[in-house]
């Protein structure tokens, strides 16, 4: 039986193993941010231990830093966290992407830009949304701080195996529909922790269509469902997008390396521990509704009624979320009137997320009661953007355009969504809180929240709107 | 970190699923640059009203369950962000030991990494638990050596824990520690792949 890609990077890491206890593997690339990494830095100084492997580390920051005037944080604390991180860099030498900086993003929107994120590695970082890297054919999960004081310790890791579950989507997209709705739909059918202890490897003849940055947001989306990580074999499509990055070889040596990551795709008669089928022609614009990304479902379709609930848990959840939410059972999701939207986050804030948007707003204006954000993803999609003047389409039509960080996705810094109001979000998470206390998120994709700034509620791009970009 | 061997403690019920690291300790609180002093933040937006009173409907603020140590929850608890905070707001507010049916893997990782125990049980032991523990002020015992979960009124339940995760709990170690003595190891493997592409 021949290998996954999963079996392949794993045995290349392994530098230590006993028949019944975790693998000691090798961490390829730590990336760092201010919010989950301070704790850590002072365990080292604590005990006198160094970094081992500075230059496989870098860091950034992203959680708190403002959009507006990013230089003004008006939060002593958060200016404590960010300033304590340059200062930790500095002494354990580790390179970092600071808010002057041109490379300062997202964590996981700069990793693929730089070309730090290369396939056959293994990649962490304290976030969850680590995933997103395995859209490059990398072994990518998060990891909380005492795991980022061990890996900055000692280069790597205990970690037991984990199992292998292949999700493959075959079938054709229809109009309208993204790779963030394939995740979506994908946590709606499996719910929240179908992937526990498993690394998924998505494939298909829908996957291999799909850009690098599509790629990116369903991998990004993995941890959603539990899963340890999420990947894809590294093909032509992640050749081409890595080539000519600043962290990658060049010349001779770029082709010399594609010959060796065209070994790790999976091999066709390898085995998985589990295999789950999708058939993308039936997935339409998804828009959530609850309080956990898999209370989710299609536009034309309504709020699930109480009655319908398979056991006496699941009725409580829902009652809970939809409560916190302020709807109604059976409720039209195309009816639900929104009031703010985001665009932006480590799902959905790169250029092309950015260009699909902007094609359906262009010309048009936003919703009188609704405010609408854009939120790059990275210093460098900024100015890309501006280049091609989005920003320009983006604030015509009624968006403030912001610099880049994490923003709106979890609140940390001054873009909150009120109390009781409601968000149409392209970012991954809709748990309560999240955007701000009691406000209400609905996870879209970047043309649907588009939609939903020009109309004030849901819409079906698929077929209310032309959406020639698509 | 100190080793231990059992823990008795009082436990609390909290019927609820997929409760999110979100949740157990939100956003705001994640600016601070410690690790301690957290638990006064623990499930802040359902501990507290919108005027910051105590919300008097929430599990923890009833007066049977003050100075619960054990957490008694549903399926997938701890979901959602890696924050290390999680745990470490548990453990300040008291907790020791979270039961629940299934845990996501980073919190699972994140608990044992500090001493607490995240103790997976069948779904109809948690039930019972929880039932238990919502009528009346209940206690229970863990023993980590023989893998056992009891009350004092006949309920026995056996948990699965890792041969490392005893090993290293037992003895309280420091596991960065341990791995150092590998160093020589590790620098082996960094030398035999000199260029990782
Ligand atoms: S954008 Fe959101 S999910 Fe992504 S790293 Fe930032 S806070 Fe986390």
């Amino acid at each position: 039986m021949g290998k996954t890609i999963i079996d392949k990077i794993w045995e290349k890491h392994v530098v230590h193993q006993e028949e019944g206890e975790p693998d000691l593997i090798y961490i390829d690339l730590h990336l760092v941010h201010e919010v989950t990494s301070p704790q850590a830095f002072s365990g080292l100084r604590m005990k006198k231990r160094r970094v081992r492997q500075p230059e496989r580390t870098f860091a950034t920051m992203d959680h708190n830093v403002p959009t507006v005037n990013r230089y003004k944080i008006d939060d002593p604390v958060a200016l404590n966290q960010m300033t304590t991180l340059e200062k930790n860099c500095l002494e354990f030498g580790i390179p970092l992407a600071g808010m002057d900086s041109p490379e300062q993003g997202i964590v996981h929107v700069i990793g693929p830009e730089l070309g730090l994120t290369q396939p056959g590695m293994t990649i962490v970082c304290g976030d969850s949304h680590t995933s997103t890297h395995g859209a490059l054919g990398a072994i990518a999960f998060g990891i909380g701080t005492s795991e980022v004081e061990h890996v900055l310790a000692t280069q790597t890791l205990w970690q037991t195996k984990p199992k292998t579950l292949k999700i493959e989507i075959n079938g054709q997209l229809r109009k309208g529909v993204t790779s963030k709705d394939v995740i979506l739909y994908i946590l709606s059918k499996h719910g929240v922790n179908f992937g526990q202890g498993h690394v998924i490897e998505y494939c298909g003849e829908v996957i291999k269509r799909m850009s690098m940055e599509e790629r990116m947001t369903i991998c990004n989306m993995s941890i959603e469902g539990g899963a340890r990580a999420g990947l894809i074999s590294p093909d032509e499509t992640t050749f081409s997008y890595l080539e000519g990055r600043k962290h990658t070889p060049k010349g001779e040596a770029f082709k010399k390396t594609v010959m060796q990551w065209r070994e790790l795709a999976s091999d066709d008669d390898a085995g998985f521990d589990r295999t789950i089928m999708i058939d993308a022609n039936v997935i339409t614009p998804m828009v959530s509704w609850g309080t956990n990304p898999s209370m989710t479902s299609g536009i034309k379709d309504s709020i699930p009624y109480l009655k319908d609930c398979k056991n006496e848990l699941e009725q409580k959840s829902l009652e809970r979320a939809i409560d916190y939410m302020g709807l109604k059972e059976g409720q039209k999701i195309a009816d639900i009137e929104i009031q703010h939207v985001f665009i932006g986050s480590c799902t959905n804030s790169r250029l092309e997320d950015l260009r699909q948007a902007a094609e359906m707003v262009k010309g048009k204006n936003v919703h009188p009661t609704v405010r609408a954000l854009v939120v790059p993803g990275s210093q460098q999609v900024k100015k890309e953007a501006e280049s091609e003047g989005l920003d320009v389409i983006f604030q015509k039509a009624g968006f403030e355009w912001r610099e880049s960080g994490c923003s709106m996705c979890l609140s940390m810094n001054n873009d909150i969504v009120p109390s009781g109001e409601r968000c149409a979000s392209t970012s991954n998470r809709n748990f309560e809180g999240r955007q701000g206390t009691g406000a209400r998120t609905h996870l879209v994709s970047p043309v649907m929240a588009a939609a939903a700034a020009l109309y004030g509620r849901f819409v079906d791009v698929s077929e209310k709107v032309s959406v020639e970009a698509l | 970190m100190s080793g231990f061997r059992t823990i008795v403690g009082k436990a609390v019920a909290m019927d609820r699923a997929n409760v999110d690291t979100d949740q157990i300790i939100p956003k705001q609180f994640l600016k601070r640059i410690e690790k301690t002093g957290f638990g006064q933040y623990l499930f802040y937006d359902w501990r507290y009203t919108k005027e910051g009173e105590e919300n008097p409907d929430f599990e923890l603020n009833q007066p049977k369950n003050q100075s619960a140590s054990i957490l008694i929850a549903n399926e997938n608890f701890g979901c959602g962000s890696s924050r290390e905070h999680a745990p470490w707001a548990l453990s300040d507010y008291g907790f020791k030991v979270v039961i629940a049916p299934s845990f996501a893997d980073i919190f699972h990782q994140n608990c044992l990494k500090n001493g607490m125990l995240p103790l997976k049980l069948q779904a109809e032991e948690v039930a019972y638990l929880i039932e238990k523990a919502q009528n009346q002020p209940y206690h229970l015992t863990i023993d980590l050596e023989k893998e056992t979960v009891t009350d004092n009124n006949g309920f026995l339940a056996s948990f699965p824990i890792t041969a490392y995760w005893k090993r290293m709990l037992l003895n309280g170690w420091d596991e960065i520690e341990i791995t150092l003595q590998l160093d020589e190891k590790i620098a082996q493997f960094e030398r035999s792949r000199a260029v990782i592409s």
